[in-house]
């Protein structure tokens, strides 16, 4: 069953919550710093069944909000075997003292709700436990088939709210499927939620496929396609599947970005001799050469507010890291590390720039500042490659490999301190990772 | 069954249909008359492609994140310049790899670049540019396994594809 998730529509209702007594205190809030961050104790209470119907969901929504926030690494839900109190009506009032026992930062309950025609309705709050505040009522309905993205927006509003920063848990994530020998390796072209679940492969393996980008709204993806005979950009759509060559000249064509406004396409065309960066106009398949150099010129990635792009280069002997305006012309180095630097991706935040490094026969995901200033490597492996940004710029997903004749890639999470490392299931070998978005 | 799902071109003279058709490439390979003759499997025969492949020599080798012609190299590409000379009713498909340890994108345009530079030099020895069409893997179709030099250096290469009929 395919869930056509991106036309669905979730609706949220803020509501209120009879007042208690408060004590003053500062907002409950974890800072995100550079330094060790211990995860924020909190208690995500089993989420309630309003009536029979709903009994499959309750506990299902409860794991995955859970899983969500305990694996930011930013917060630890306490186990249940602790609590003191229970929540068994989702209407009466909390006995703070019970969750302050346990250390219980802030508490979540929720109830879940389904109705005869299979529209679910979510209802949580979010409380400051040491303050004794309701921070936030808020109910979704949508059909049950979304109760997993109905899940992920409970735990992004909860995320935004105690962390103060944009959440990104519903997103998806477009990949490559990878199956069969290293000698003989099948790729597909997938997309599944950010989680690894609900995975759904858009192509066969037929042909060779690449490295894919959703578009702003993540309806339509680029990637690079060998369905030609040659490696061709291509553009499709995600519900009808429909696609087509960018470039109508048969050219190489690869490493393809959207522009933010989706109207562009920038990417690598190669005559063989060199290959340089060029934009596309999706509407017109009007194209412009950005770069024009004998060198390498690819991995071309938009600052967000489309004026600068990123990418690499080795112009200047060995693979570097440049900036250069969006419409070309001159271009400034910026990775000055040791080793060489490749497949840079601008932060949806616009305040940095995630790279692959390679020094001395080892592979790193790391982060520097846009003017390649505060570089840091946030992990090393004997692969590890093609950095792609969470939606709010917190978490950067990437590949590993591993080596020799049974070597096959992963896909793994890292957040921007480098503390929290962690594999993403996926049902085959994946690579090529590409972060949606939030989504609508 | 393709020759690039076998990973040498030896297996292409075996199913040169299959070979022809490689990737799907509708304007290439898919030449007039190309039914498998017996003849062209045949290692013996100086006009075969398996003469091409193993006595000519169908690849070269690069070093590490380079493109140069080595010696051996330019020595292999004079034989497949005569051969290809002599044997004006074949065209040519020149495949550009790289080893593992490079990223994709960069892998996919050192690839193009080793195919361009074979055919650059076989067009200065006066082979047709409308014979020859040249393609990048990169990475991705890896001959040797191993993540050793041993299994690198054979994958760092550019492989010279010879068919019957002819590109577009």
């Amino acid at each position: 069953m395919i869930i056509n998730i991106l036309h669905l529509l979730i609706l949220a209702v803020l509501f209120g919550f009879p007042a208690q007594s408060q004590e003053n205190s500062g907002p409950l809030r974890i800072e995100i710093t550079e330094g060790i961050i211990e995860p924020m104790p909190i208690a995500v209470t089993q989420f309630l069944a309003e009536n029979a119907g709903a009994e499959a969901f309750a506990s299902q929504l409860t794991d995955v909000i859970i899983r969500d926030l305990a694996g930011s690494g930013l917060f630890r839900n306490i186990d249940p075997s602790a609590y003191i109190g229970s929540i068994s009506n989702f209407n009466a009032p909390v006995s703070f003292p019970d969750w302050k026992a346990i250390n219980a930062q802030a508490l979540i309950t929720g109830a879940v709700n389904l109705t005869s025609d299979n529209q679910m309705v979510v209802k949580f709050r979010l409380f400051d436990v040491f303050g004794q505040e309701n921070l936030i009522g808020l109910q979704f309905a949508a059909s049950s088939q979304s109760w997993r993205r109905m899940s992920h927006k409970v735990a992004d509003q909860v995320y935004a709210r105690l962390t103060g920063e944009d959440p990104y848990f519903d997103s998806r994530v477009a990949y490559i499927a990878e199956e069969g020998p290293k000698s003989n390796r099948k790729k597909r072209l997938a997309v599944m939620d950010y989680d690894g679940a609900n995975t759904r492969y858009l192509t066969g393996s037929e042909d060779i496929v690449l490295a894919p980008r959703f578009s702003p709204n993540a309806r339509e993806i680029i990637y690079t396609s060998y369905e030609t005979g040659v490696p061709q950009v291509f553009l499709m759509n995600v519900d009808t599947l429909s696609r087509r060559v960018l470039d109508s000249e048969r050219n190489m064509t690869f490493a393809p970005r959207f522009s933010p406004d989706g109207r562009n396409v920038v990417m690598s065309l190669s005559n063989g001799a060199k290959s340089d960066i060029y934009s596309f106009d999706i509407a017109t398949g009007q194209k412009l050469q950005l770069t024009d150099t004998a060198a390498i010129d690819t991995a071309p990635s938009y600052a967000p507010d489309g004026s600068q792009i990123v990418f690499e280069s080795d112009r200047g002997g060995g693979q570097q890291i440049y900036v250069m305006s969006a419409n070309g012309g001159s271009a400034q180095r910026i990775s000055f590390g040791k080793g060489r630097y490749g497949t840079p991706v601008w932060s949806p935040r616009g305040d940095m720039i995630a790279f692959t490094n390679i020094n001395n026969g080892r592979f790193h995901i790391g982060v520097m500042r846009t003017d390649g200033s505060d570089e840091k490597l946030l992990t090393g492996s004997f692969l590890d490659e093609g950095p792609t940004w969470s939606p709010n710029g917190r978490v950067i997903m990437f590949f590993r490999e591993t080596q020799g004749s049974v070597g096959a890639p992963s896909l793994f999470s890292v957040d921007i301190t480098g503390q929290f490392l962690k594999m993403v299931p996926t049902l085959t070998f994946g690579s090529d990772p590409a972060w949606s978005g939030l989504l609508e | 069954m393709t020759c690039i799902k076998i990973g040498m071109t030896l297996a292409c003279v075996l199913a040169l249909t299959a070979c022809d058709d490689f990737r799907g490439n509708n304007s290439g390979m898919n030449g007039n008359g190309s039914g498998v003759d017996p003849s062209l499997t045949d290692v013996n025969n100086p006009m075969s492609v398996g003469y091409f492949n193993q006595t000519i020599g169908d690849r070269v080798l690069f070093q590490v994140d380079q493109s140069i012609l080595t010696p051996t190299a330019i020595s292999t590409l004079d034989g497949q310049v005569s051969w290809l000379l002599e044997n004006t009713n074949f065209t040519t498909k020149i495949e550009g790899h790289a080893d593992e340890q490079g990223t994709r994108e960069y892998n996919l345009a050192l690839g193009a670049r080793r195919a361009n530079v074979v055919r650059d030099y076989l067009v200065s020895k006066g082979i047709a540019p409308n014979r020859i069409d040249i393609v990048t893997y990169g990475k991705e179709r890896p001959l040797a396994v191993c993540s050793i030099e041993e299994c690198w250096s054979k994958n760092r290469r550019a492989v010279t594809l010879v068919a019957t009929g002819l590109l577009d």
